[in-house]
């Protein structure tokens, strides 16, 4: 068994402001990531909100930078790594990795963060980059001319069909609700386009090919009857989901979303585990926020340790 | 030009002679977009573990990309990166979009065994 003051679970940017104050501080610090490292920053084009660059920031730029920081201090890191056990009580915590390592430290930071949300119907993982699309930045010049589908209504959905519609010939977007959520400049900009059209009420039930088009099987939710559209691509954009799945079998308080439960001190119902960054149950999801916590928790750790 | 610790491949020569002369050979194709970095880091990372892979990544806009561009395995692909697996030579798996550290592995598990 390894010992550690600190392990920290997510290496976005909640999880890298933990482990640069506690590593300054000292103290032995082991991140773990099933990914590598910087979370959601390292896919986000320019970060223009984060304090300190008079210029936007690549994303990557930014989340190696914190890696780095973290890394100078000490920081140890194991990336691309399963965890296979987790233990998390008020006396003893230890995790065990795919490597069949086993970690045990006095304090144990959760930041794992949150992820795009799959439909996780039928089609979906079959048909992901030959069909399905998360990413208009990516992909929407395979799409060139071409007739698509959005599934989503909320701010990412709108932006990214504002960038598929440089290129696309026609969206069909598809929405579970009356209305859309995404905000009502951007959500304008995309109704009044002509070459948008908008199913409402429905949900995706199956997603499936037939003669080099893209087929979506959508529920009305009203009548339940189901309709069958052809397009050339479908690119989904439905939010985001905790990370949070690993923690179902522990005495960690989540609430019914799955969102870790924190004091103001960012600590668990387990005594010496924190929780910091988007996997906390809060109102905002700022990279700025997850810095936040993220020092909070380290600093909590280093005043009690 | 990519930002990632890996090596380059910049010509379809550099690519024949990698996979000439090395049994395993994994090329991630893409740009510094959001589903691309996460498997160049990916690919980074796993350098460590599988040091009898060769793990590259391939700029899609340089002309020399044609190459994977054209394998009959990424005809229907539609979302980057590519990424390319040979063994001996050969293309013994291909995927699009993005990937996760677990499927990256479990190709890896399944291909170069």
């Amino acid at each position: 068994m390894r010992k550690y003051n600190v392990i920290i679970i997510g290496a976005g940017p909640a999880g890298l402001a933990a482990a640069i104050y506690t590593s300054r501080a000292a103290l032995a610090t082991l991140v773990i990531d099933e990914s590598s490292a910087g979370g959601q920053v390292k896919t986000t084009h320019q970060v223009a909100n984060y304090p300190g660059f008079v210029e936007p920031i690549a994303g990557h730029e930014l989340a190696g930078n914190m890696r780095k920081q973290a890394e100078r201090y000490n920081t140890k890191f194991k990336l691309a790594a399963d965890i296979t056990a987790l233990h998390l009580s008020d006396q003893e915590k230890w995790i065990e990795l795919d490597d069949e390592d086993k970690y045990t430290a006095e304090f144990v930071i959760i930041a794992t963060g949150s992820s795009p949300r799959l439909l996780n119907i039928p089609g979906e993982k079959d048909y992901k980059g030959s069909g399905v699309s998360y990413c208009a930045t990516c992909d929407a010049e395979f799409y060139k001319d071409k007739d698509i589908f959005v599934i989503g209504g909320g701010n990412s959905a709108m932006e990214e069909s504002l960038l598929l519609l440089q290129f696309v010939k026609s969206i069909t977007v598809i929405h579970q609700f009356d209305e859309l959520q995404a905000e009502k400049i951007t959500a304008d900009k995309v109704t009044m386009n002509p070459k948008v059209n908008i199913l409402w009420s429905h949900e995706p039930r199956a997603f499936y090919e037939k003669e080099n088009k893209m087929v979506v099987e959508a529920e009305n939710l009203k009548t339940n009857k189901r309709v069958r559209l052809e397009r050339d691509g479908i690119f989904i954009f439905v939010g985001l989901v905790p990370n949070s799945a690993f923690l179902k079998n522990t005495p960690i308080q989540l609430t019914k979303y799955g969102y870790v439960i924190t004091d103001p001190q960012m600590e668990t119902n387990i005594r010496g585990v924190y929780a910091a960054g988007d996997i906390r149950d809060k109102r905002h999801r700022q990279i700025t926020t997850a810095v936040g916590n993220g020092t909070i928790s380290a600093l909590e750790v280093i005043h009690k340790i | 030009m990519l930002q990632t610790d890996l090596e380059h491949i910049e010509s379809e020569e550099q690519l024949k002679e990698l996979i000439e002369n090395n049994e395993k050979v994994a090329v991630c194709c893409g740009r510094m977009g959001p589903m691309c970095i996460p498997v160049y880091d990916i690919f980074e990372i796993l350098q460590e573990n599988y040091p009898d892979i060769q793990f590259w990544d391939m700029d899609f806009d340089i002309p020399a990309a044609a190459i994977i561009k054209g394998l009959p395995e990424c005809r229907k692909f539609f979302g980057l990166p590519f990424t390319i697996y040979y063994r001996n030579g050969k293309v013994v798996k291909a995927t699009s979009s993005i990937q996760s550290a677990k499927e990256v592995k479990s190709v890896i598990d399944e291909v170069f065994a």
